[in-house]
């Protein structure tokens, strides 16, 4: 078997690297899915198109700033592009809430399941009309130095996604899980009408819980959009859906779940796409890549539907 | 009534599921400091008149009064905001959050830190019990360790008014005993209480005063200690 030779321990880290970097990725947009999830019960599948946008503005930031020729160091015109598709994806997402589910509270849960591809659609038309219909190429302005780890090379801009979803997710940790807000939304989706009882207004709690999900999603788009180098307005439906297979896995509803379904479905697609040449006598290649989520999203809900985390269905947030 | 201010007046409730009546236009008056029950059979009523009070259920602007004021079809969390508070049927603690967050969550609409603080602790002097557990999910308490949390919790909001539907529900008779001294001593430190209570001896013997439910309308009212020598009473509730 080829892979037990050291060329294969240097993929395998290789891959491993490769596949925590997609990890963080997929762990902070799961988060926006499982959050809303355990609060409202709603898989909102316009999600992914909000990483989309922040995608596309932190793009056309980055454009405008480098065209400008400001002399702005290169980290600084990332961060004014996450800091400007942070507030975007937050009011893009609190407005679809407050216009197309809002209403549909209480409806039959079917209902604003629709609505929600309804929105995905009509997100990416947006996208579509605003930043055009092809891929649009980043300029390349972070200098990507690589490093060598044991035979992997690893890149700044890897190290920089790494840093800051892990700064991003302990500080998601210590808001749900320490402060009154936090506290706040878990009562709610344990029991939305008790916590009105405790003069709660969920309306507002399910407003923030969106806002915080669309902040992180915006986060994520700047991230894929700076690690390839590529946006389209298409791109947020491929990663929103593995982003919420990621979700499932850690057990839908579950915040810890979704960071840890996030990071082993990144590991799981990066070693498939790695190995699936060999594994099959180069029958499939990596350019099967993105079967791996749904593979995994089937064989959780065969084997363990409430996912790796959820001890319940009924465990959320 | 006792001469004292009127701090909650139900005229004319009504409260509708689909098209049938279940409460069809109670009166009742609350005054402020009073300790009153409402009793009646299964079914009578009285959780659809305490839910509606609390805001839980559309009833009209003028059929409820807190403080004066009409507050009829205001929503829960609005009423809790101005000092009325419900401790709902089943307890309603969240199971997932710790006994020291529930009773955080019961003072969410205050923000004076230091008196919610010195009010966490005469929580914790009343039932010490819940100081032990602090720590501890709510899921994992007993039925009346639960039924105390959510009394406690509600007293962290600083209601004027308290509501309790069924507090006894599914506790030994030991428990329930327990919980009905609480509710005595809270009402004995200037809280107006109206409970709802299957178990109508006790809360006659407890509450100052009660009211009747029979299907969805008031069938008597009175002092508590009249009504338990009333022989309609005994028969129908007291079992006698």
């Amino acid at each position: 078997m080829v892979f037990f030779g050291a060329a294969c321990v240097e993929t395998f880290i290789q891959q491993l690297i490769n596949g925590l970097t997609l990890g963080a990725v997929y762990a902070m947009v799961a988060l926006g899915y499982t959050m809303v999830y355990g609060i409202i019960q709603l898989i909102n599948f316009a999600h992914g198109e909000v990483v989309m946008i922040g995608a596309m503005v932190s793009f056309s930031v980055i454009g405008a700033l480098v065209a400008a020729h400001t002399g702005l160091p290169a980290w600084a015109i990332v961060f004014a592009a996450a800091a400007a598709a942070i507030p975007v994806c937050m009011a893009v997402s609190y407005l679809t809430e407050r216009i197309a589910y809002r209403p549909l509270r209480g409806a039959p849960r079917l209902a604003p399941l629709i609505t929600a591809i309804g929105i995905s659609i009509i997100l990416q038309q947006i996208g579509l009309m605003i930043w055009s219909r092809n891929p649009l190429a980043f300029p390349q302005i972070l200098d990507n130095r690589v490093f060598h780890v044991a035979g992997a090379t690893v890149t700044s801009v890897q190290l920089a996604i790494w840093i800051v979803s892990i700064l991003m997710m302990t500080g998601l940790a210590a808001m749900v899980y320490r402060t009154r807000l936090g506290i706040a939304m878990r009562a709610t989706s344990q029991n939305p009408q008790v916590a009105g009882l405790m003069g709660i207004d969920i309306d507002r709690i399910i407003a923030a819980t969106f806002i915080i999900g669309a902040a992180l999603a915006a986060i994520a788009g700047v991230m894929v959009g700076t690690y390839y180098g590529i946006a389209h307005y298409t791109m947020g439906s491929l990663l929103g859906l593995k982003a919420f297979c990621a979700a499932v896995l850690g057990g839908i509803g579950n915040i810890p779940g979704a960071m840890l379904g996030g990071i082993v479905l990144g590991v799981v697609e990066a070693l498939g796409a790695g190995y699936i040449g060999d594994l099959t006598n180069n029958w499939f290649g990596s350019n099967y890549q993105d079967v791996f989520a749904f593979i995994v999203l089937i064989l959780v809900l065969v084997f363990r539907p409430s996912g790796l985390l959820g001890e319940r269905v009924a465990d959320r947030v | 009534m006792s001469g004292t201010r009127p701090l909650l007046e139900v005229r004319n409730l009504r409260v509708a599921y689909g098209g049938i009546q279940a409460v069809r236009g109670i009166d009742l008056t609350v005054g402020a400091g009073e300790l009153v029950c409402l009793i009646g059979a299964n079914g009578a009523g009285k959780s659809s008149t305490l839910k509606a009070i609390a805001g839980l259920l559309p009833v009209t602007r003028e059929s409820v009064r807190f403080d004066g004021e009409p507050v009829g079809g205001m929503r829960a969390f609005e009423l809790v905001r101005r000092g009325l508070s419900l401790v709902p049927e089943g307890r309603g603690v969240f199971p997932q959050l710790s006994v020291g967050e529930n009773l955080a969550m019961g003072a969410y609409v205050r923000t004076d830190r230091e008196s919610i603080a010195a009010d966490l602790a005469r929580v914790f002097e009343l039932l010490p019990r819940l100081r032990e557990r602090r720590n501890q999910s709510a899921g994992t308490l007993s039925g009346g360790e639960q039924q105390m949390l959510a009394i406690a919790r509600a007293l962290m909001s600083r209601p004027r008014l308290l509501l309790l539907d069924e507090p006894s529900m599914g506790l030994a008779p030991l428990v329930v005993a327990r919980i009905f001294e609480i509710v005595v001593e809270v009402a004995r430190q200037g809280v107006t209480i109206l409970v709802v209570e299957q178990n109508a001896r006790l809360a006659l013997q407890v509450c100052h005063s009660g009211y009747v439910l029979e299907s969805g309308a008031v069938s008597l009212h009175g002092a508590a200690a009249a009504l338990l020598d009333n022989d309609a009473v005994r028969r129908a509730y007291l079992g006698e």
